[in-house]
């Protein structure tokens, strides 16, 4: 019998119309876990780097977490990865919520999904019976309204329901997949899913996952329990509130919106509006939210309540999470009320809510500085939430400038020209990032912006407090209880680590290490379907190196310690980064955006780089060693980048770096016929 | 004097994750903890985020025919499907029967040997939706059939007592 995993993927050729169930084998969960870790080798194996993201050829996979489906509390996630449109790299997205649990009580731990439908179709998983059923009355439906209707049409009020939106359908770059409260979103591989013409994946599964050591699996799962409600009761002291508790940020029951609002950037991620915050604003806010804020609602088997039922005047009752609260508001240099008008509409659309207000946000400033004019934006209203409104249309249509915007801020700066270039200033390996610019170089920062192949910081950054506390005491309070470090080391980096420091402390092998903490804690969690805000996103969380080897073993039988877990997060870490090697990724694509800091120090950040590719086993253009990649038994990647000529490449300009080469973009194809 | 169990349910204060479901399915397994199916819980939460609907209801008795009519309830401006807060596992709706069987579920209060403080469900639902009280009410303790003695009744139910005996007997032998 498998443990915590079903042992069977299911195998779908939209182009043939084929379903096939395939036993998988005990040894890649022994070697990846699952999750991210098997996704990565699937896509390793079967996708070679010549294949473009909208080719038939590339794989979209939605895998259910090794752990989700067990009680394992915040055990619930999936996990979908192909190749991005608009980086070209390895896209891997992941989403909450009761879709990854579903399909393990389906009897499955992955969809992987190949070839393209020639109209568009979704799948119907139920139990052993496995259907693809036409879509085209779903076409150009909103998410919500899709999901609703297929539940309606089945006749399965408990389905989980997976779907895209008019965005995905048109291939729009930044287009998510949404699910209820949740969505994987970032990467667009929403645009790959309508790109596949599969509208949505419903799932309804009545089987059993088992556990291997039941009773002692269940007495840990107890003791987090009670470590989540100790959290509640007891939050970290001298951070700001959104930094104080568990879970994602509690964006739907927190007021105080200092943070987001004095230290993330406004409009096409430029503003600083440190004064913004004020005891008045801060009324009108809470007005506004707890009107719109009807219930906290959580994922699967999860006491956190990161999510809130939203209802508004202008819109049907939508769900919404963490900072999309904000994202919106702030790119429009507009108030909270837009804030929500607009993000349930965008989700409706399924985009995704980092990028899709800097895009708009990047086009509102080509505007006004005449680059972009009345002739590429027919009708564009006066008033600014209009704008955004329009925006927004246009581009999930691909209508006229928003067939453009619709690559993404990359993409459309390089087609638009006559230098739109220079407001394309917050993308990394083409990807928009969070919209902050600070003062000081910060070198923890500086590699996980640089170096992080999941495009967003929240899903690399974790686990320790981002500002210095003032005092000795302060410091020596906090790494009282700090159990979750990897050993003492780390709780020296606090006590040491005075006010006004920054670039100099901590060092650079200090921020060797704490970034390799961080990274490893995610790629667990990636593997495994726990919820990072459970366990590598917050300060002191309940899951950390310490008691998950022992959970996942206690859940699947095998015997793992600590080490050992550590060698399988490298080995999916270091997999990845092998893929996006192969497709063209080096040294020269790995910098934050020039503006990111104020102050910057290019020796500093040169030594840290070569430092860091140093600590991982990579080698100066940030390629893993032939000895690296053999000494995680991934000889088979090492022999592939050989047989490539990877490590015989001169140093690589950015002229000639593969992935700087605009001519690559996927080319839009044929739209589906009908748009709406 | 009897003792009655009562879990008390806050359908404001439910936030829809059904770890209730999760560990209620996962303390009925065999042996317990070993698996994990909200269909085999003895709790489910109904619930429909798109209309604020949240209803954690615990399975009840096992009924041979369904209503001869519906209540729809409306609870500030919210609807109510039919059957939203009826217990019954019952042949108007799939709630409630073991998925593998069909045989009825029925909560149980998670007896348990020794007594546990609290039912399961009300010990993971951290958001206090569901809390447990007990209480004395007048009246004998009567003595409760036990989980074979159930499904083989709602069998006979079904087949008739003579029928269930026969196969009884046949399997047995084997």
């Amino acid at each position: 019998m498998r443990y915590a995993e079903t042992g069977v993927n299911l195998e779908i050729d939209l182009s043939r119309g084929s379903i096939e169930k395939e036993g998988t084998d005990p040894k890649l969960t022994e070697l990846h876990l699952g999750g991210l870790g098997t996704n990565a080798q699937i896509l390793w194996d079967r996708v070679p780097p010549e294949v473009e993201p909208f080719s038939p050829d590339n794989l979209l996979i939605f895998s259910a977490g090794l752990l989700a489906g067990t009680p394992a509390p915040g055990a619930n996630r999936t996990i979908v990865s192909t190749f991005s449109p608009q980086t070209l790299l390895m896209a891997y997205s992941i989403m909450g919520g009761f879709w990854a649990p579903e399909l393990k009580f389906a009897g499955y731990d992955k969809v992987v999904i190949r070839g393209k439908s020639p109209k568009l179709v979704y799948l119907w998983i139920h139990n052993d019976k496995v259907e693809i059923r036409d879509a085209s009355h779903l076409q150009g439906k909103g998410c919500l309204e899709t999901e609703e209707l297929i539940k309606q049409e089945l006749k399965e009020p408990k389905a989980q329901v997976a779907t895209i939106g008019l965005a995905g359908e048109n291939r729009v770059y930044f287009a998510s997949i949404e699910q209820g409260r949740s969505s994987a979103s970032r990467g667009g591989i929403g645009a790959v899913m309508g790109d596949k013409g599969l509208k949505a994946i419903a799932v309804r599964g009545t089987k059993d996952v088992n556990v291997a050591r039941p009773a002692e699996f269940m007495e840990l799962c107890n003791e987090v329990l009670k470590y989540i409600k100790n959290r509640a009761d007891n939050p970290i002291k001298g951070v700001p509130p959104i930094l104080a508790g568990l879970g994602s940020p509690q964006e739907m029951t927190l007021h105080d919106e200092e943070w987001h609002t004095a230290s993330f950037a406004w409009g096409n991620a430029r503003h600083r509006r440190k004064d913004f915050w004020n005891k008045e604003i801060e009324e009108q806010w809470k007005g506004i939210q707890d009107k719109a804020v009807e219930r906290l609602i959580s994922c699967y088997n999860c006491p956190m309540k990161c999510g809130g039922i939203i209802t508004h005047p202008k819109l049907e009752r939508y769900m919404m999470k963490c900072y999309s609260k904000l994202t919106y508001t702030m790119a429009a240099m507009s108030d909270l009320d837009f804030g929500f008008k607009i993000a349930g509409l965008a989700q409706e659309y399924g985009v995704d809510g980092y990028t899709t207000p800097q895009v708009m946000a990047f086009a509102l400033e080509l505007y006004e500085a005449g680059i972009l004019t009345d002739k590429d934006l027919p009708g564009f209203p006066s008033d600014n939430e209009e704008r955004f409104f329009y925006l927004l249309e246009k581009i999930v249509r691909r209508e006229g400038i928003g067939d453009v915007l619709a690559d993404g801020v990359y993409w459309a700066a390089k087609k638009i020209g006559k230098g739109a270039e220079a407001y394309d200033h917050n993308t990394i390996k083409k990807h928009e990032q969070i919209p902050i610019k600070l003062g000081v170089l910060n070198p923890i920062y500086y590699l996980m912006w640089s170096t992080g192949e999941k495009i967003n910081i929240t899903q690399i950054e974790g686990q320790i407090p981002q500002a210095p506390f003032l005092t000795k005491e302060e410091r020596e309070e906090f790494v009282k209880d700090w159990v979750q470090v990897p050993n003492d080391k780390f709780k020296d980096f606090i006590l040491n680590w005075e006010p006004r420091t920054l670039p100099y402390y901590p060092t650079i092998e200090a921020s060797c290490e704490l970034v390799e903490w961080q990274e490893t804690m995610h790629y667990i969690d990636d593997a495994t379907g726990v919820c990072a805000g459970l366990s590598s996103f917050p300060i002191k969380p309940p899951y950390h190196i310490h008691n998950l080897p022992r959970l996942i073993s206690l859940a699947t039988g095998m015997d793992i310690d600590e080490a050992g877990l550590w060698q399988i997060a490298k080995r999916n870490r270091t997999l990845i980064r092998a893929i996006n090697i192969r497709r063209g990724m080096r040294r020269i694509d790995e910098k934050p955006p020039e503006d990111h800091w104020r102050k910057r120090f290019p020796e500093i950040e040169a030594k840290l780089l070569d430092d860091y590719y140093k600590f991982k086993g990579w080698n100066n253009e940030g390629i893993p060693t032939k000895e690296t990649l053999d000494g995680l038994g991934l000889e088979y990647v090492s022999q592939d980048l050989e047989q490539r000529g990877v490590y015989k490449e001169k140093k690589v300009k950015a002229a000639k770096s593969g992935l700087k080469k605009a001519k690559s973009q996927p080319k839009p194809a044929t739209k589906r016929d009908s748009k709406k | 004097m009897k003792k009655v169990k009562v879990i008390k349910i806050d359908v404001d204060k439910c936030n829809g994750c059904r770890a209730c479901e999760a560990i209620c399915s996962a303390f009925h397994s065999e042996p317990k903890y070993s698996s994990t199916n909200p269909e085999r819980s003895r709790i489910r939460v109904l619930f429909d985020p798109l209309k604020d609907v949240y209803v954690p209801v615990l399975a009840g008795e096992y009924t041979e025919a369904e209503c001869n009519g519906r209540d729809i309830y409306t609870i500030d401006g919210k609807v109510y499907d039919e059957c939203a807060f009826c217990r019954a596992s019952c042949p108007s709706r799939k709630l409630f029967k073991d998925p593998d069987s069909d045989l009825p579920l029925k909560c149980d209060m998670c007896e348990d040997e020794p007594p546990l403080e609290e039912p399961l469900c009300v010990q993971w639902c951290l958001s206090d939706a569901l809390t447990y009280e007990e209480r004395e009410e007048e009246g004998e303790e009567e003595e409760k059939p036990g989980e074979m003695e159930i499904g083989l009744e709602s069998l006979i139910k079904k087949h008739g007592a003579k029928k269930v005996k026969d196969t009884l007997a046949r399997l047995a032998k084997d």
